[in-house]
């Protein structure tokens, strides 16, 4: 099994089309940096203008650890596109290109291959959110130093203190890597349908697209539908910056406003991993390999 | 004799077509065993069942003694396969799809193992270069080179001369020929081409739609006195006038309008060359040939339909 896990990382990142993502990744998070360095006080300004009017702030509000979270927001609605590169191509790719059947008259069951193949896509998953988390998160503090982190909510107004942040980012990161693996599991279930990789990468984003845009809308009917889309739980990363508050409005170091929401949210998530990948092995067993 | 292979009652159905029907057949230890079939007769059904890429349908398959079912990875620890075209990673180095599936099939690599197989089948000095650079013989090279590099007793390769120039043709064939009596392997190697199946194999499968139309030893399918012989002259009128008044008539076959047939014992063609001379034909070419259509032809015309020949 391990070997069989070496050989799917090798082949991984032996092809050009994996560092699409960690070079897209790379040019993203830079040149958001770059333009936060360059013009971050007024961008503050527009986004919190009117509380601004309200309150006065001291100390960096645009530090390390705002910019990590404003950058989170924008790439982890887009990473699942770049997960999709490679998952949805693992079995398709391989049928594809014709290795699938060279590959299965070799003395290895399927299951081991799908669960080599499946880890190998878990690991590039990992490795591109790590990647992003030293992009984002690190770099961003070498850039922007740290503070306090004031996050502006729908109805009021966060500000988390700087000793309070950091393990914030590594629960975050952690659902993230959950959520990533979730859509990694559905480009890979998707993959076993096809042929070629165009499709099943297609089909993956067009999923996660579709589905977002359905749990993102506050519409009664789409509400109704929310809870059954995964999608719904991806974005729950963002309850580890919602701490609890004492009587003075203050917040609670160390708190969590609604961790039954995360366990459910990862749970689900967990769910539709095992679903994905456990279909895929029950489909894969069966298939005839005519390609 | 020890058999290899043993196939009993096969059969694999899709939807609303029938492959691969009741088949069975044998191979023994040390054969050639050509696999012959017309496109579409479903030599690579069979084949993809033997390495188990298809489920059948009904029937049972045995290799080395043991069933596919349940000693799939023992069985296929001794088995190497080019399955219709040799495809590898192409974003990978001759070197490195050796290396890669040397490990996948448990052997220990070395350096010295990958670079000797690359020279067997002659591509050491492309070793570092990536495959998508490398011409269709050079892959099929190269797949022969990773379906060998386990050192398998067994050897199934599936229409291995597909897209390869004549002189690709010429090393596959010596390169079966030399694991043959060379190395001893068992080999079998599917083909719709009777002429190339017929200069490697000892012992012959044909199937048609999915059914065994003959089995048996090479020497007795290619019975001598089934040879056609193909005669192109300048005035093809005069020539096969000449014929019909001569000795030969009966040997004559129906008659194609740019070549005369006839059909002979091997033996009796230097005579019918002399002949020819004598008779003031000029010849522009002369070819005994056996084609699988023909073939196929001869054996359902005599009625010998799933008939098994003397193995």
């Amino acid at each position: 099994m391990y070997k069989l896990l070496q050989i799917e990382l090798y082949k991984i990142f032996k092809r050009p089309r994996t560092y699409i993502a960690f070079l897209a990744i790379t040019s993203l998070v830079g040149i958001i940096q770059l333009g936060l360095v360059k013009n971050g006080t007024d961008y503050v300004n527009f986004v919190m203008g009117n509380i601004m009017q309200s309150f006065s702030f001291d100390g960096k509000l645009l530090n390390g650890y705002l910019v990590c979270y404003i950058l989170l927001q924008l790439l982890l609605v887009h990473v699942p596109l770049l997960i999709a590169l490679v998952a949805a191509d693992m079995i398709s790719g391989e049928a594809n290109m014709g290795t699938l059947r060279l590959m299965l008259t070799k003395p290895i069951s399927r299951t081991q291959f799908l669960l080599a193949k499946f880890l190998a896509s878990a690991i590039y998953t990992l490795m591109l959110l790590v990647w992003i988390a030293f992009l984002a998160l690190f770099v961003s503090m070498f850039l922007f130093g740290v503070d306090d982190m004031v996050i502006q909510k729908t109805n009021y107004l966060v500000q988390l203190p700087v000793g309070d942040v950091f393990w914030r980012y590594v629960g975050a990161f952690g659902f993230a890597l959950l959520s990533m693996l979730t859509v990694a599991a559905l480009g890979f279930f998707l993959s076993n349908f096809a042929e070629n990789s165009i499709g099943p990468i297609v089909a993956t984003m067009s999923v996660i697209i579709f589905f977002t845009i359905l749990s993102t809308m506050s519409i009664p009917l789409f509400q109704k539908i929310q809870p059954f889309l995964f999608t719904t739980y991806m974005v729950n990363w963002k309850e580890f910056f919602d701490p609890k508050v004492n009587a003075d409005n203050a917040v609670i170091i160390g708190s969590l406003q609604r961790p039954d929401r995360i366990i459910q949210s990862a749970l689900i998530l967990a769910l539709h991993i095992v679903g994905f990948v456990g279909a895929t092995m029950v489909l894969f067993k069966r298939k005839d390999i005519l390609s | 004799m020890q058999s290899v292979i043993k196939v009993s009652n096969l059969t694999k159905h899709f939807k609303g077509l029938t492959a691969v029907n009741d088949l069975s057949f044998s191979v023994n230890k040390g054969d050639v065993y050509g696999f012959l079939g017309q496109n579409g007769a479903g030599k690579s059904t069979t084949i993809r069942m033997l390495l188990t890429l298809i489920a059948p349908t009904s029937g049972e398959i045995e290799l080395f003694g043991m069933n596919i079912k349940t000693h799939r990875s023992e069985i296929l620890r001794q088995v190497g396969a080019v399955v219709e075209k040799p495809d590898v990673y192409k974003y990978l180095s001759a070197y490195e799809n050796v290396a890669l599936f040397a490990k996948l099939s448990g052997v220990k690599v070395t350096d010295k193992l990958v670079m000797d197989q690359l020279e067997m089948v002659g591509l050491a000095s492309r070793a570092k270069d990536i495959v998508k650079t490398f011409s269709q013989g050079m892959k099929q090279r190269l797949g022969i080179g990773i379906a060998l590099v386990h050192n398998p007793q067994l050897i199934i390769l599936d229409e291995p001369t597909n897209g390869l120039d004549p002189q690709g043709i010429a090393d596959i064939r010596n390169l079966i020929l030399h694991l043959s009596k060379e190395m001893g392997k068992t080999i079998v190697v599917s083909s719709h081409l009777l002429s190339e199946i017929e200069q490697v194999a000892s012992r012959l499968l044909i199937i048609d739609k999915g059914k065994k139309l003959v089995e048996g030893n090479a020497n007795e399918l290619f019975d001598p006195a089934q040879t056609i012989v193909e005669i192109e002259t300048t005035d093809n009128h005069f020539a096969l006038q000449q014929l019909q008044q001569s000795n030969w008539n009966s040997l004559l076959q129906p008659q194609r309008s740019h070549s005369i047939l006839l059909k002979l014992h091997r033996q009796e063609i230097p005579a019918l060359h002399r002949n020819l001379v004598e008779m003031n034909i000029n010849v522009i070419s002369f070819q005994p040939r056996h084609n699988l259509e023909d073939f196929f032809l001869q054996i359902t015309s005599n009625n010998q339909h799933v008939q098994a020949f003397t193995n």
